[in-house]
């Protein structure tokens, strides 16, 4: 995947912390401590491992693990490559601060059921970095399943009859795109020869018009629910009747960026820019893109409800993603992947105020903020801030993602989504602003004898928040795996 | 037309087994007291039997029985039935009667419980 | 040496056992359940050793008697037969293993018998796997079947209202079966299954060899449950005690589903013989529709074992299909399939049985509170439901991806769509299953702990195989590779792409 690969045991290591917790957890179902204390351990070590991998994929080597064979001739595959370790990275990271901050939350609110939670959880980031890692399309299928299956019990974890419907929902929006993710991947298999993740596409420029289109719509199907392209995208506010954690890091970050992180994947390594400029292919996946950019942020400005509001505002903003990505220009790939740390960090900052709003006040619709931000001025001050930023607004790193995405539309000549992304940025501003303004400066009766949400929930946003702001001033590490990235899918055609 | 009723008539242990087949398909379909289905489905086994049995039949042939007589005059084949299709048929009748065995017990356990033959008043008794 | 014998102690094993069972018994009662499982348990490592022996050395040919074929009785163990044989013995010997702490009340003081029965049903299958005649598959098929009434009689309530309509079901189905062996047996004059393949490439273009394979198909078709023929399949599987269902359901059809694609590839040798019917393309769509009725009338069961039923319905449409599409991807598919669908089938049969015993019944609704009651036969259903829907890195998965990755080499987009939509069906019925076992319906605000009762997890005796196919299911989902490049790569006959 671009520059030497070299085989080694980081990339299978790194899915070892999440899957041994995965086990430990049923076992000390009865010490909530020790349950708590594996989630703990185990996401520190994962991200010990990740982190460890980046810097040698921003330079170019890859990491390769190679485990069983899936079926003759298709190995299970995990290669760390630069992109890979972007996504890696970023839920492995955020899955500390998660951590913390669940143990907060369910403890807060005397959740039941708390060794499936923490069970889920372990094996949805097992997935997540699997995801991340595959090397090939059975081996990103085999991760990608199990991170739909394994984030079933926790968007039903309330078990209410909402809860459990708003399961079947979620269940029969991904278990469809999965089917259809998978007859898209035999056809490879039959078409191709292989199911590798090169850069710069596998598919050759044999492949007529009337095969790739199919396929493209099979592949855009299978990725595209997750990733929350209208109209596939109906799942996501649903699921967010679950846990605010849950939401934080699987619905703002694992499972959707799983989903744009295929997008990319699918793009510029099964697909390739090439075949996709040069059929005019990628217009049709950047209107998709962009029809769901400016719909989401109008839905998210009818929302009263906080976490919905945050949804519908994630539709929006992974779809930023795709049009950069699809658009096939450097700086759009490179701002595309950025903003899927930046939107990440971002999100899940916003999450973790919604959260622990929540948890303080039992409040989760918009219209009953008023007068919060003087309760909780530092929740509502990291709010704010996250806000802006997706507004792309600086200091958080909002606005070098979104720089990046603008000038990769110029670049490509296509100035119209230069005014999508204008126009979205507007929107957002028009969603957020209110909230911010009536925080702060409306006064209510009902804030009263409202703190702070206890230290466990509070130091986690504090940190996201910051991380935020610090990705917008020193993006270094992150932005040298996107250009790394960026380099390796359009390597064939840069000059 | 007369060639094919010819061709017809050749073959008239096809048409007799066919309408054994059909008696015994019908008595299992149509009946409604168990026990005339369990003959329809004796009737349908018979009618296989029976069709395996007149393929080994040749006009004018003797039982396969190579005794001595024979051995010095040299054995005729084409005047001996073929034993094969007898000593097949002797296994199936074993399973026939064995299925039938079976079938009978399990009515009798039927009986015991619902104390009729009859579908619908075992239906009814449900 | 003993094991220059292993094609015929296959079946002898389990059938001298079954004929020790009732003096034993007659002695001691209790050791009616150790001889039975111990016997299970031999001719599964009896089955290993034969399919080690067929790696190692080639296919095993076997004279009864020392007849020469086409005289004599020949069995074969080839590659195919004895994979089958691995997959059949094994769940069978869990199957056993099970039965004893599961028999209820209705086999108490009759324990030779019914595990007689058993191991007659376990012997009588494995004979269908090794044998190379016809007519001798035939013998087996019937003594299968009969013990298999038999079994499901021994019930209480409507269990032989069920027993009579499969008597009376599969008794047309061994007829048929038998009428297309005469029919074949008039064309060519022998019953030996090599002997058949060589002459029948003559006769290829012949009406009544259309006609001897069309009984064959339909009889089989019968005896393995293809919708439509499988009238007798649920009513049998849902009143049968549970003990029995976990021995059948597995096994039998799979036994009969082999019976059909041995018929069609190693005797008729479709893509030579057989020019005058599109054959395979009707089965596989006859295979097509099966997956799709099955998993519409599973989704409106409330009875668990009637869902696990009509789910099997689905299941062996899965199995006809890749028959039907006779390539290779596509036969390995449909072979792997019948030891994961033995696999998963029997850990689902398993697990209703010790859930009806333990929560008090078969229905859906009973199962509430289920995860915290049982969590370990939970778990083993989890990974089952997950098999059966096709969730990697279950051993479901993989059948079905050889199935699909056979449908698109042969052109056949809308079986692989039939292959893909199969598996949400599943997923919508295992999930129904899932929701009731799992999800305790709350109110909004309510996290209340308390199960009603502690634990109450399956005897050890039912766990234990049930916890083996749980993790047999992973096992052959991960080590699928080596199976299907080791062993059902040449099951799939030469000659095709």
């Amino acid at each position: 995947m671009g520059g030497e690969v070299v085989e080694a045991w980081g990339p299978g290591l790194a899915l070892v912390p999440s899957l041994a917790a995965a086990a430990l957890i049923p076992l000390s179902a009865r010490a909530p401590a020790l349950r708590e204390a594996w989630s703990l351990l185990a996401s520190v070590a994962q991200a010990a491992v990740v982190l460890s991998m980046v810097p040698g994929a921003a330079a170019g080597v890859v990491l390769e693990t190679t485990l069983v064979e899936l079926a003759p001739g298709v190995p299970l595959v995990l290669r760390a490559d630069a992109l890979g370790c972007v996504f890696a990275a970023l839920a492995s990271g955020l899955w500390v601060l998660t951590t913390v901050y669940s143990i907060g939350y369910v403890r807060g609110l005397h959740e039941h059921a708390q060794t499936r939670y923490f069970f889920c959880f372990a094996l949805s980031l097992f997935a997540a970095v699997g995801v991340a890692f595959a090397g090939n399309l059975l081996t990103f299928f085999l991760f990608y399943e199990i991170l739909t299956l394994a984030t079933y019990p926790l968007v039903a974890h309330k078990e209410t009859p909402a809860a459990v419907q708003a399961g079947r929902m979620y269940l029969a929006y991904t278990l469809s795109a999965g089917v259809a993710l998978l007859a898209a991947t035999a056809w490879l298999q039959i078409l191709v020869g292989t199911v590798e993740f090169r850069p710069g596409g596998i598919l050759g420029e044999a492949v007529p018009p009337a095969t790739l289109w199919p396929l493209l719509g099979l592949f855009v199907l299978g990725v595209g629910v997750k990733a929350a392209l209208m109209p596939l995208h109906s799942w996501l506010p649903v699921a967010m009747i679950a846990p605010t954690p849950v939401s934080a890091l699987l619905h703002a970050v694992a499972v959707v960026k799983a989903g744009v992180f295929g997008v990319v994947r699918v793009l510029g390594y099964v697909v390739g820019p090439e075949l996709l400029g040069g059929l005019g292919a990628w217009s049709a996946v950047a209107w998709l893109a962009a029809a769901t950019i400016l719909a989401g942020s109008l839905l998210a400005l009818a929302q009263d409800n906080l976490k919905r509001l945050l949804a519908f505002s994630t539709v929006s903003q992974l779809s930023y993603v795709v049009l950069g990505v699809a658009l096939g220009t450097p700086s759009g790939v490179v701002g595309g992947i950025q903003h899927i740390v930046n939107h990440g960090v971002t999100k899940i900052t916003l999450f973790f105020c919604a959260g622990a709003i929540y948890v303080a006040t039992g409040k989760e619709r918009v219209s009953q903020l008023a007068g919060i931000g003087r309760r909780m001025p530092v929740t509502m001050g990291v709010f704010a801030v996250a806000a802006l930023g997706l507004a792309g607004l600086p200091p958080a790193s909002g606005f070098l993602s979104k720089w990046y995405l603008i000038r990769g539309a110029l670049e490509a000549g296509q100035w119209p989504f230069v005014l999508v992304w204008l126009a979205s940025s507007l929107l957002n501003l028009a969603y957020f602003l209110p909230i911010i303004i009536s925080a702060f400066f409306r006064r209510s009766g009902e804030a009263e004898g409202v703190t702070e949400a206890p230290a466990t929930l509070l130091v986690p946003l504090v940190v996201t928040g910051a991380a935020s702001v610090l990705l917008g001033v020193a993006p270094g590490a992150f932005l040298s795996l996107a250009s790394r990235a960026a380099h390796d899918i359009l390597g064939g055609i840069l000059p | 037309m007369t060639e094919l009723l010819a061709y017809a008539a050749a073959r008239y242990n096809y048409w007799v087994y066919i309408l054994l087949m059909l008696i015994g398909f019908y008595a299992m379909v149509a009946h409604g007291n168990l026990l005339k289905k369990v003959i329809g489905m004796n009737i349908f086994q018979t009618a296989i039997i029976l069709f395996f049995l007149s393929t080994s039949a040749k006009r004018g042939g003797t039982l396969p029985i190579v005794g001595p007589e024979a051995l010095a005059g040299g054995v005729a084949p084409a005047q001996l039935m073929n034993p094969l299709p007898h000593a097949l048929m002797l296994t199936a009748i074993v399973v026939m009667v064995a299925t039938l065995g079976v079938a009978l017990a399990v009515l009798v356990k039927i009986y015991r419980r619902y104390r009729s033959f009859e579908e619908d008043v075992i239906l009814d008794r449900l | 040496m003993l094991l220059d014998h292993l094609p015929p102690l296959l079946p002898v094993v389990p059938l001298l056992a079954a004929l020790l069972l009732p003096p034993v018994g007659a002695v001691r009662r209790g050791l009616v359940h150790p001889l039975a499982a111990g016997a299970g348990a031999a001719t599964a490592i009896l089955a290993l050793l034969a399919l080690r022996r067929v790696l190692a050395e080639g296919v095993i040919h076997y004279h009864v008697g020392g007849w020469e074929p086409p005289w004599g009785i020949e069995l074969v163990l080839d590659y195919l037969s004895a994979f089958t044989a691995v997959a059949v013995s094994g769940v069978g010997a869990l199957a056993l293993l099970y039965a004893g702490p599961a028999a209820g009340a209705e086999v108490r003081g009759r324990e030779a018998s019914f595990f007689g029965l058993a191991l007659l049903l376990l012997a009588s299958l494995l004979g269908m796997i090794v044998t190379g005649d016809l007519f001798n598959l035939f013998v087996f098929l019937e003594v299968a079947s009969i013990s298999s009434y038999a079994l499901v009689a021994t019930g209480d309530g409507r269990a032989p209202l069920a027993a009579f309509r499969y008597i009376v079901l599969g008794t047309v189905g061994a007829s048929l079966y038998l009428l297309g062996v005469g029919h074949l047996y008039l064309m060519t004059g022998t019953l030996n299954m090599a002997d058949l393949a060589d002459r029948l490439p003559a006769l290829a273009s012949s009406r009544v060899l259309a006609v001897a394979v069309g009984f064959l198909v339909i009889g089989l078709g019968i005896k393995m449950g293809l919708f439509p023929l499988h009238g007798w399949l649920p009513d049998a599987y849902t009143y049968a005690p549970p003990a029995v269902t976990a021995l059948i359901a597995p096994i039998a059809t799979k036994a009969a589903a082999y019976a059909l694609a041995r018929i069609l590839f190693s005797v008729l040798g479709v893509h030579r013989a057989l020019t005058e019917v599109p054959l395979m393309t009707l089965l596989a769509w006859a295979g097509a529709v099966a997956i799709v009725a099955g998993g519409v009338l599973a989704i409106r069961q409330n009875d668990l074992r009637r869902l696990l039923a009509y789910s099997s319905v689905s299941q062996m449409g899965y199995i006809v299909l890749g028959i039907g599409l006779a390539n290779r991807p596509a036969l390995i598919g449909a072979y792997l399939h019948i030891l994961n669908h033995a696999m998963m089938k029997g850990c689902l049969f398993f697990a209703a049985g010790a859930a009806a015993a333990r929560l008090g019944g078969p229905a859906l609704a009973d199962l509430r509170w289920m995860h915290r009651r049982m969590p370990l036969t939970t778990a083993c259903v989890i990974v089952a439901a997950l098999s059966m829907i096709g969730v990697p890195p279950t051993g479901g998965f993989f059948s079905k991806w050889y199935l699909l990755v056979g449908a698109v080499e042969g052109g056949q987009p809308v079986l692989a769509g039939v292959i893909l939509v199969g598996g949400l069906l599943a997923a919508v019925y295992m999930f129904r299953v899932l929701e009731h076992a799992c999800l305790v319906r709350r109110e909004e605000g309510d996290h209340g702990p308390a199960p009603p009762s502690g634990r109450s997890e399956a005897s050890p005796g039912m766990l234990v195989p049930l916890l083996a196919l749980g993790l047999g299911i992973l096992a052959v989902g991960i080590w699928n590779a080596p199976i299907v490049s080791g062993v059902l790569r040449f099951a799939a006959p030469a000659g095709l792409r």
